[in-house]
């Protein structure tokens, strides 16, 4: 743990642009020889790291899964195949079946609303598909927690992930996203200091993607919701939650491609061992 | 059990630990769903458990107003007597089919198990007690929701005109169809857990439950049985056999 503490070795490391040799050098600057010498990312880091990666591959290989079952987002309270939908996703048969008994109003006017029986066999896989998820998400959930509360007590979260206000500025965002763009990517030993869209992007996942994705995930459930209203208020309700779940799951595996290509164009075996083994 | 046993909060702590540990063990006790050795099982255990020892028992679900009473599409077995739907039941279907011409005149409902007073309620029975009217939002574990106006007589109310055993910890439904489920008490006994006969001001439909389905609004809408036959009290957890739940594959716990 000291060494976490001397080096601020950080969750993830992959890329660096060359671009960003400055900011490394600024940060690289804050520290004497005998701790830059000692790069890589410590224990802790790097089993919070795998845990999560082997979580969000479960979470969003159930997750798909689950969405086949009912491939239609909403927005509010409610949602079903008898009200309109904010987006239908061609990804099962399930999509737009059309096997429904003609709808019935319940009340005598025209905009009653109305039920109808389904004739349709649909796909759903959510028995195992439910559980393997919420299986796996008991491990992001505590592994998140751990690494959000770890970095936030050991410094590594300042020090390492969020941008310095001398970071940000307009142009240099530029000259980080044009070198990435032109994939000037140099390798790198692997561990912080990184770049400044590297950051963005590290801290973006840890401290924003990641958690909304486990409130929103939480406040779906019926139990929780009952228990904790104030879930509802802040994030909205089930159909909301499903649909912002949905597109934090859509960013979070953006993140990830991105991610995997920047470690493979930074040297792929130096990177994984480091965050395996450390250096 | 030691004579001298005195409570002490550090007692009570360690008794907690014990208990927490025995989620890892789950399936060796009957007061747990087993596991089966089924990794899956262990993690609806866990979160089962969970949410016993972190949430509040009886925390109320959101009600809505009559205005956001929404369409509503009809599930699973939508008529117990149509031999062509998964969970049919040649034996019941027929008896269903012979209840519903006679308006559910003849229907009964059987309250059986660790009760004192076991015995059978008529519709007209069950609509003396008082009632009660909720609008509540059905979720769906396939991923949609909708929000109906449900009238019943509470669980809680027919459970204690019946005498429920101190020992009784569960609450199976045996329905018309081969779908039978259970909650354990503390869900039964939840003010919004009702035995309801009315939806959205009429007489329940037949593809929604009629005569009467359980509504349990902590839970998933699966946990929810239609068609009710018969209600077991049970002191410790039963996994109904083939056509339940959890020989199927699907969690016994839905709260999520």
């Amino acid at each position: 743990m000291a060494e976490g503490l001397l080096t601020g070795t950080i969750g993830d490391q992959a890329c660096s642009p060359v671009v960003e040799t400055q900011a490394a050098l600024a940060g690289a600057g804050r520290l004497g020889s005998r701790e830059l010498s000692r790069t890589g990312h410590t224990r802790w880091i790097r089993i919070c790291h795998w845990i999560i990666a082997v979580s969000v591959l479960t979470l969003a290989f159930s997750g798909f899964f689950i969405l086949m079952a009912h491939p239609r987002l909403y927005w509010g309270a409610v949602g079903n195949d008898l009200t309109p939908a904010l987006l239908e996703l061609p990804i099962s048969r399930n999509y737009r079946h059309g096997g429904w008994q003609p709808s019935i109003p319940f009340f005598a006017d025209a905009a009653s609303p109305v039920s109808a029986v389904r004739t349709y066999d649909i796909l759903n896989e959510n028995s195992w598909g439910r559980s393997l998820h919420f299986l796996a998400a008991w491990f992001l959930v505590v592994t998140t927690a751990v690494y959000v509360l770890s970095g936030i007590f050991t410094g590594h979260a300042r020090r390492d992930l969020v941008p310095g206000a001398s970071e940000l500025r307009p142009r240099l965002f530029w000259q980080d996203l044009v070198g990435h763009l032109r994939l000037h990517i140099q390798p790198t030993a692997g561990g912080p200091p990184y770049g400044l869209l590297q950051k963005c992007a590290y801290f973006g996942v840890v401290f924003v993607a990641l958690p909304l994705m486990i409130f929103t995930g939480l406040a779906l459930s019926p139990a929780i919701a009952a228990a904790y209203p104030i879930l509802r208020d802040v994030f909205g309700e089930t159909q909301s939650l499903r649909t912002i779940h949905f597109f934090s799951f859509v960013v979070l595996i953006l993140f990830l491609v991105v991610h995997v290509l920047m470690v493979i164009m930074s040297g792929f075996k130096r990177q994984l061992r480091a965050m395996t083994f450390g250096n | 059990m030691n004579k001298k046993q005195v409570i002490t909060s550090r007692r009570t702590f360690i008794t907690g630990l014990t208990s927490a540990g025995g989620l890892l063990l789950a399936g060796c006790s009957k007061t747990l769903p087993p596991t089966y050795g089924n990794v899956l099982r262990m993690g609806d255990v866990l979160t089962y458990k969970a949410r016993r020892l972190l949430l509040p028992a009886q925390s109320l679900a959101k009600e809505y107003t009559h205005r956001e009473i929404s369409s509503i599409v009809a599930i699973g077995t939508t008529d117990p007597a149509d031999p062509r739907q998964s969970a049919f039941n040649a034996a019941n279907g027929a008896t269903y089919d012979r209840l519903r011409s006679g308006g559910f005149s003849d229907w009964r409902l059987s309250i059986e198990g660790r009760v004192a007073r076991t015995g059978s309620y008529s519709l007209a029975d069950l609509k003396r007690f008082p009632s009660r009217t909720q609008i509540t939002k059905h979720t769906c574990e396939e991923g949609w929701s909708a929000i109906a106006e449900w009238t019943g007589v509470p669980l809680r109310t027919v459970l204690e005109a019946a005498g429920i055993l101190s020992t009784a910890r569960f609450v199976n439904f045996y329905p018309f169809d081969d779908a039978p489920d259970g909650i354990d008490m503390l869900d039964a006994l939840h003010p919004q857990t009702i035995l309801a006969y009315g939806m959205n001001g009429r007489d329940l439909p037949v593809p929604h439950g009629a005569p009467v389905r359980v509504r349990v609004e902590t839970q998933m809408g699966y946990k929810s049985v239609k068609y009710l036959q018969r209600i077991v009290v049970a002191d410790e957890f039963d996994d109904l056999g083939k056509f339940g739940n959890l020989q199927n594959g699907w969690s016994w716990y839905a709260g999520i």
